[in-house]
């Protein structure tokens, strides 16, 4: 109370405080624990439909028989992608959201303390099916694999470009489909890069196993590195290094 | 929906730094490049705010322009997205600002004994 009048008397106290300040730090925390484990953590996010978890089931089958795979599953509902990916023959964790529609750093500390995935490893994390929410969210990731399938159509990296613009890497799959489809692959490029300067889309078909060689080989590149990943850098940066190694489109 | 999420945070973070002190009024900067729409937050801030030390307070937020510059032609420019094609015909673009997510200030009932963030914490301990 005010002595004068008896208001309640309030007081300006200057924050200058980041929102997402708690997740960022359990993020550092989490690529601290994963990088003095050698471990290539892979944050894979895309719209749903897009053909992620068929994309890791092939990816186990071809990867697990030369080095540990294990993968976080994230759905707001169900555990149907984990039992998928699990029979391919590697451990998983499903994370469930309920209503949140993404992984944040708090469920993959969770996550990881229930997996603990072994030592030069190699982790998927399956993001909510989702090209918005899970942009914003650090995980503690080493790398950002963003898929996008060549039915979703030319224009999405213009119509979500938060996403691509962090992305390390984009698979643009389903190209097994292009011969059926009205989609105009340097329109694509065109688009991807005017958000994301310097990166191209690696072109792979998941259920045929078109380019899964040049995602492997990627995989393999990211994984000799494993261990240098710093803190991610902020928006807007550049790495030569995470080009694709073909282009579509000239 | 991941403004239900932020507006969680908003409510833990204030909570975190300032206690039990009631707040009346809450300063956020949104900046235009931040991938967070102030309307969803206003929509979602009472309903975290329910039952907090928050419960009630008002919400003023700014929004930041975005600004960029061309690595090309050096040229700086106001931007509303992040389709940051310069006008020299480069992409090649950095973001200067426009990216906050803050809570600027609180205004609470009477004085407010506050915690540092704990990121500010940290950095004093490594200084």
């Amino acid at each position: 109370m005010c002595g004068t009048c008896g208001c309640a008397a309030t007081t300006t106290v200057p924050l200058e405080q980041r929102v997402l300040e708690k997740n960022d730090l359990m993020a550092a925390r989490n690529r601290e624990w994963l990088a003095n484990r050698d471990i290539l953590a892979v944050n894979l996010m895309s719209s749903p439909g897009s053909g992620k978890t068929t994309l890791l089931e092939r990816t186990v089958r071809a990867l697990a028989a030369s080095v540990p795979v294990s993968v976080i599953e994230g759905d707001q509902e169900t555990a149907l992608d984990s039992w998928r990916v699990r029979a391919a023959g590697c451990r998983t964790v499903q994370v469930n959201t309920g209503t949140g529609c993404h992984l944040d750093a708090a469920m993959m500390a969770r996550a990881l303390r229930e997996l603990d995935p072994p030592p030069g490893s190699v982790l998927f994390v399956e993001n909510v099916g989702n090209l918005v929410c899970p942009a914003l969210f650090d995980l503690g990731e080493s790398v950002r694999a963003v898929i996008a399938s060549v039915t979703e159509g030319a224009d999405k990296p213009l119509k979500y470009p938060h996403m691509f613009r962090t992305a390390d890497l984009l698979l643009l799959n389903k190209v097994d489909l292009l011969p059926y489809l009205d989609v105009d692959l340097a329109v694509f490029e065109r688009a991807l890069t005017s958000v994301r300067p310097g990166l191209f889309p690696m072109p792979v078909s998941a259920t045929r196993g078109d380019g899964l060689a040049d995602w492997y080989a990627w995989l393999r590149a990211r994984q000799g590195r494993r261990g240098s990943s710093g803190p991610r850098e902020s928006l807007g940066r550049r790495d030569p290094d995470s080009r694709s190694p073909q282009r579509l489109a000239g | 929906m991941h403004e239900l999420a932020i507006a969680q945070s908003i409510v833990e973070a204030i909570g975190a730094r300032c206690g039990d002190a009631r707040v009346t009024r809450v300063r956020l900067a949104v900046g235009r490049l931040s991938g967070v729409v102030p309307d969803a937050i206003r929509f979602c801030f009472d309903l975290a705010a329910t039952g907090t030390t928050v419960d009630g307070a008002r919400l003023d937020i700014e929004e930041p322009d975005g600004w960029a510059r061309c690595r090309s032609c050096g040229g700086e420019y106001r931007v509303d997205d992040l389709i940051l094609l310069c006008a020299c015909g480069s992409a090649d673009v950095e973001v200067l600002r426009g990216q906050d997510l803050t809570i600027r200030s609180v205004e609470t009932v009477g004085s407010a004994e506050t915690v540092p963030s704990t990121e500010t914490a940290s950095s004093a301990e490594v200084t």
